[in-house]
């Protein structure tokens, strides 16, 4: 079997307080090379943390409390700072939710994406202000050789998105990770901005982490997803098996709570299905399943023992006493 | 822009308009003083009537301003006008060097110390609160006591003692620009320290920073008078506008022009840089502008 580009083993992040809780544990995946992978997951679940351990970005009161990173088979989960500034922006990348933010207001877009160039690259700034141009371009955002010296606010909010994917693609990295790339988007710029990612990642090779609430959207862009509920993975699978057949009872309830073409034609006019109950905090995680309070079929099992990972065809796994 | 449309060229005039009334009547006010001064410093030989220090003549002692002498001339028969004129370049230059040496240790103290945080910034918390805690004055005398009087020790006594305010704020600043998506992303972006304090930081902090060193320069021009009033700036026969009034206590009641021109000539300085720095808080403080 070839070497996976990313392969996240048993992590666990810890959140430092009175009492110290775990945050994420027993998280385990992997993204081969070019692969598009998605995280999926309610707010609070552990999928942006888990991201920024892989960019080595915990901070405290987060903190890396066990478990291996590797990238391309060389473990990066103990990197000194140096190591790390060279792999960020130029093999791992990442985009976020707010396009409004992330920009720094008193540069010119085309003078941020050279800069990759300049830092990663040791381009000189006349070539890399070119490249920049180029990159422009190729996110598509119209006659680049006069954004270049826009300012962030001078642009829409797909357009700045749009900059944040040409700097996040700057240098070529093997892996991006897109924490929420289109939340804070309208929903016809949304599409256009997963397309542009999905088709540029594709040119270059780059494997993508796709971090999101919305399985929808990942499940049209990933070939594999998996399901975080409470800080751990509850399910793995391809993308459209997980909407064929989930078989944990919160992926069920995922996939029931999205409305779909032509339901209502075939089963009549019913209410969307809901999961009861709102994600327990971190603090009061219950025992055993930590679903088990929101679970329709849960039972003693699920209240006294954690359950184990089960694998399922196609590399997936499940973590559900009553999986099936 | 040369596409812009008829909409967004209405906006950019309304911005100007908006521009201009912010920046206000201190802003035009304080900048028109500050420019006097500044003109009168660079300019001093060819406007000052006679030599500020050679010119000395007994025949002309103690005349009270008129034709000949329009500010009045001293015991020693020494034009004031031209000694204000000359020692306008004195408190100018103390007053904007030592605000350059008080903003790069502030500056560079502050932002450090709010980036990396921990025990250096504990350091620096407390060092700013000690300098706080002494009255700058004493602090600068007692610099000077040490270096001894001249223009050179004015300026590091001066540049020594009142960084903690530029430090406080560019601390404050980078407390919460560190929190900004475009920080986050520099760092995620493979930025090092240094290029993040540079590029993302400093920038974007330099508003609230130049209006406090506006408002210092205020401060040390006073400092200058105070500390040249009280022998330890520059020493006589050299003119600055603190050791002029300090030369002319004696005599306040009897010969009054020779202390009521080198006070105003600090009143209307002072007044102009703090009118200058209200002025300019106005207009680049992001809480009160649209960026641009």
């Amino acid at each position: 079997m070839t070497v996976p580009l990313l392969k996240v083993d048993e992590l666990r992040i810890a959140l430092a307080g009175d009492v110290a809780h775990n945050a994420v544990e027993e998280v385990s995946f992997e993204i081969g090379r070019g692969e598009a992978f998605g995280l999926v997951g309610e707010s609070g679940c552990g999928k942006s943390i888990t991201a920024l351990a892989v960019m080595g970005l915990l901070r405290r009161p987060l903190s890396l409390a066990g478990g291996r990173i590797a990238l391309d088979g060389q473990e990066i989960q103990g990197a000194s700072p140096t190591e790390w500034r060279r792999l960020r922006g130029s093999r791992i990348a990442m985009i976020f939710q707010e396009p409004m933010t992330a920009l720094n207001p008193l540069s010119p877009v085309g003078k941020q994406i050279a800069e990759m160039f300049v830092l990663h690259q040791g381009a000189s700034w006349s070539e890399a202000m070119d490249r920049a141009e180029e990159a422009l371009r190729q996110v598509r955002v119209p006659s680049p050789e006069r954004r270049i010296r826009d300012y962030p606010h001078q642009l829409s909010g797909g357009m700045r998105q749009r900059v944040m994917i040409a700097i996040a693609l700057a240098c070529g990295p093997d892996l991006l990770i897109a924490d929420e790339p289109t939340t804070a988007l309208d929903v016809t710029v949304q599409s256009e901005i997963i397309d542009l990612m999905a088709e540029l990642c594709a040119a270059k090779g780059t494997a993508i982490l796709m971090i999101s609430h919305d399985l929808g959207l990942v499940a049209n862009m990933c070939r594999r997803v998996a399901v975080m509920y409470a800080g751990r993975i509850v399910e793995s699978q391809p993308a459209g098996a997980i909407f064929a057949t989930p078989r944990h009872p919160y992926t069920q309830g995922l996939v029931d709570s999205l409305p779909r073409l032509g339901e209502r034609a075939k089963r009549g006019r019913q209410r969307l299905r809901e999961i009861s109950g709102v994600v327990p905090s971190i603090a009061s995680y219950p025992a055993g399943c930590r679903f088990n309070p929101r679970c329709f079929a849960a039972t003693d099992i699920c209240r006294s023992t954690p359950p184990a990972q089960t694998p399922l065809p196609a590399n997936g796994l499940v973590r559900c006493h009553h999986h099936g | 822009m040369s596409q812009s449309t008829p909409a967004s060229v209405t906006a950019d005039i309304a911005a100007k308009r908006r521009f201009r009334l912010r920046g206000g009547l201190s802003l035009w006010v304080g900048g028109a003083l500050v420019g006097i001064a500044v003109a009168v410093a660079i300019t001093a030989p060819l406007i000052a009537i006679t030599d500020p220090v050679m010119s000395a003549n007994l025949m002309n002692a103690e005349i009270p301003p008129g034709w000949e002498f329009p500010f009045g001339t001293d015991a020693q028969g020494r034009d004031i006008y031209s000694r204000i004129v000359y020692g306008s370049r004195i408190s100018l230059t103390v007053g904007v060097v030592s605000q350059i040496v008080n903003s790069l240790i502030g500056v560079s103290l502050g932002l450090s110390a709010g980036y990396w945080g921990g025990l250096w910034d504990d350091f620096v918390s407390g060092l700013t609160n000690l300098m706080l805690a002494i009255p700058s004055l004493i602090f600068a005398l007692a610099i000077m006591a040490i270096l001894g009087p001249g223009l050179v020790s004015l300026v590091i006594a001066l540049g020594l003692t009142n960084w903690s305010y530029s430090c406080r704020l560019a601390r404050a600043q980078v407390l919460s620009l560190k929190s900004q998506g475009y920080v986050q992303a520099a760092r995620i972006l493979g930025y090092g320290d240094l290029r993040i304090m540079f590029t993302q930081l400093l920038p974007n902090m330099l508003g609230p920073l130049i209006v406090i060193a506006t408002l210092g320069m205020g401060g040390a021009i006073l400092s200058e008078a105070a500390l040249s009033f009280l022998g330890l700036g520059i020493r006589p026969p050299f003119p600055s506008w603190g050791s002029m009034l300090s030369e002319a206590r004696d005599q306040i009641n009897t010969v009054p022009w020779l202390s009521v021109f080198p006070g105003l000539a600090i009143f209307f300085t002072v007044l102009g840089l703090n009118l200058l720095g209200d002025g300019l808080r106005d207009i680049l403080d992001p809480q009160t502008t649209t960026r641009r």
